[in-house]
């Protein structure tokens, strides 16, 4: 093996480590900013110009606090859960292609950590193993409250994986391949598959939603029901790991649907742009515009979160399983036949 | 190098359905399944059986066994309102167990070791290939199966619905 190839991927999965931890950061940061402006309030600022340190003096404060076991709680367990819900939440980037191969001294480096080609498949798979710490973590704190949330979140990300996998049926039978990839290289420019896919974008955002456990779907954690939900007993950095978790998911949805939907780093005009700026700084730009649409999917998010109220448990099951998945198999026929048609003339 | 990964992950695998007998908490057993899937995974990896491995972890790891945990959660099973098994059902119980070994044993035999199965096309499990396989020859089971499926799963959707009272 390469040993090039080897410090490459170690930088990569490094640097990628790095951007995913300092971005959840500062999402918590710039929920609180967003809420307040939305709320017409200042929000955090003491530590630091405009608050800017605040997500530092929190994560101080959650590594400093006391940490407590409860009693009857089972041990191993409890500790597990935030661990798996950190862990799930951070595996979801290696297959997400952050930006054209960069041509250093004749050496092609991809930003991607791995090229598998059931990519979407494998994002499926982390997305669906993600309800495991909340449905661990929510049984080992022996809480009734923390149970009943558990079995809500299990129900809720059973229910809309279901309309997210149909919805990416749709867009497969566009793109005729499972490699994230080459499903962004064939968005070259401006043909991003939301033109195509608008209903398919719309399913698969409100069930990113749904699977992050954002409001208005943030039935897992409802407060004014569940006390705190599956993190009541938690304390210290084990439910700062959950609560970071949370973010890092909504950073790695955001991720998925500029990818797949939005045409990743792709941008118009980015061929006059790679022909006057070289080759190096062409795919930077491409990267830099794609972590830009990131931001505004995170924006999206907060924005939803502070306009929307939290659904009813019926009114989530109804929209799941009566509004979404018709929609969605709809789509996917539609789809089809639109496809068949325009392949026949 | 492949072998070494082989009888490593297999190791797991026998340790991991062994815990899932052993454990006394249901919940701990569930667990324990969900890592024996995990293992089986890796083993459809080294058949390079890609699709294979995605599916098995999206619906077994990431579905079945969700509802499993979701169901022995609510079942709130523990050593208090355990049922009491007899005697009897413990005999049935080894009678059947010896029964299945002596099964596997002799199926086993039959499997001569020497002349190993080679797969005429070792990209076979990719996905673009498994499709081509799945909707060209092997057409009408596939969509037989399918409709079994579909069929299950109408009957699943009609046991949980109640029953309407018909008066008179």
């Amino acid at each position: 093996m390469d040993i090039n190839f080897v410090i490459e991927k170690f930088l990569l999965v490094t640097i990628l480590f790095a951007i995913t931890l300092l971005i959840a950061m500062y999402s918590t940061y710039a929920e609180r900013k967003v809420a307040a402006f939305l709320q017409d309030r200042l929000g955090p600022d003491r530590a630091g110009p405009f608050g800017i340190f605040q997500p530092l003096a929190d994560g101080l404060k959650m590594f400093m606090k006391e940490e407590i076991i409860p009693t009857n709680a089972s041990k191993w367990l409890f500790m597990v859960g935030p661990g798996l819900a950190m862990l799930c939440a951070c595996i979801g980037t290696a297959v997400i292609p952050w930006g054209q191969d960069l041509n250093v001294g004749g050496r092609i480096i991809p930003l991607q950590v791995t090229d598998i080609n059931v990519g979407v498949l494998y994002l499926f798979g982390v997305v669906s193993l993600g309800v495991y710490g909340v449905m661990i973590g929510g049984w080992a704190s022996n809480n009734k409250y923390s149970l009943l949330s558990a079995i809500r979140a299990a129900c809720q990300n059973i229910s809309y994986e279901v309309a997210m996998g149909l919805s990416i049926i749709a867009l497969l039978l566009l793109t005729n391949t499972l490699s994230l990839r080459e499903i962004v290289e064939q968005q070259h420019g401006w043909r991003w598959n939301v033109l195509y896919q608008p209903l398919g974008f719309l399913i698969f955002m409100i069930c990113s939603f749904a699977e992050t456990n954002r409001a208005p779907f943030d039935l897992p954690e409802c407060e004014t029901e569940l006390i705190g939900g599956y993190h009541t007993e938690y304390s210290s950095m084990k439910l700062g790991f959950y609560l970071f978790a949370e973010y890092i998911n909504m950073f790695v949805s955001s991720a998925v649907m500029a990818t797949l939907y939005f045409g990743g780093y792709n941008y118009p005009g980015m061929d006059w742009v790679a022909a006057h700026v070289g080759p190096i700084a062409g795919p930077l730009i491409g990267t830099a515009v794609l972590f830009f649409k990131i931001f505004m999917f995170i924006f999206f998010f907060m924005w939803v979160r502070w306009t929307i109220p939290r659904f009813r448990y019926d009114q989530l099951m109804n929209l799941g399983w009566k509004g979404l998945i018709p929609l969605a198999i709809a789509n996917i026929i539609i789809t089809g036949i639109v496809i068949a048609v325009v392949n026949k003339f | 190098m492949g072998t070494s990964v082989f009888y490593f992950v297999a190791t797991l695998s026998i340790v991991f359905s062994l815990m899932v007998i052993f454990s006394k908490n249901p919940i701990h057993s569930v667990l324990y399944l969900i890592l024996t899937f995990f293992t089986f995974t890796v083993h459809y990896v080294l058949l390079n059986a890609q699709f294979l491995a995605v599916v098995n972890f999206i619906v077994y790891m990431g579905a079945i066994m969700v509802l499993f945990l979701f169901v022995l959660m609510l079942l709130n099973l523990n050593k208090e309102n355990e049922p009491n098994k007899s005697g009897l059902i413990k005999i049935l119980g080894v009678i059947a167990g010896g029964c299945l070994i002596v099964t596997l044993v002799g199926s086993l035999k039959a499997v001569s070791i020497n002349s190993p199965l080679v797969l005429q096309n070792p990209n076979l499990g990719l996905v673009k290939n498994l499709g081509k396989e799945l909707f060209g020859p092997f057409m009408l089971p596939f969509e037989l199966s399918s409709i079994l499926l579909l069929t299950a799963m109408v009957g699943a959707v009609l046991l949980t619905k109640k029953e309407e009272k018909t008066n008179g």
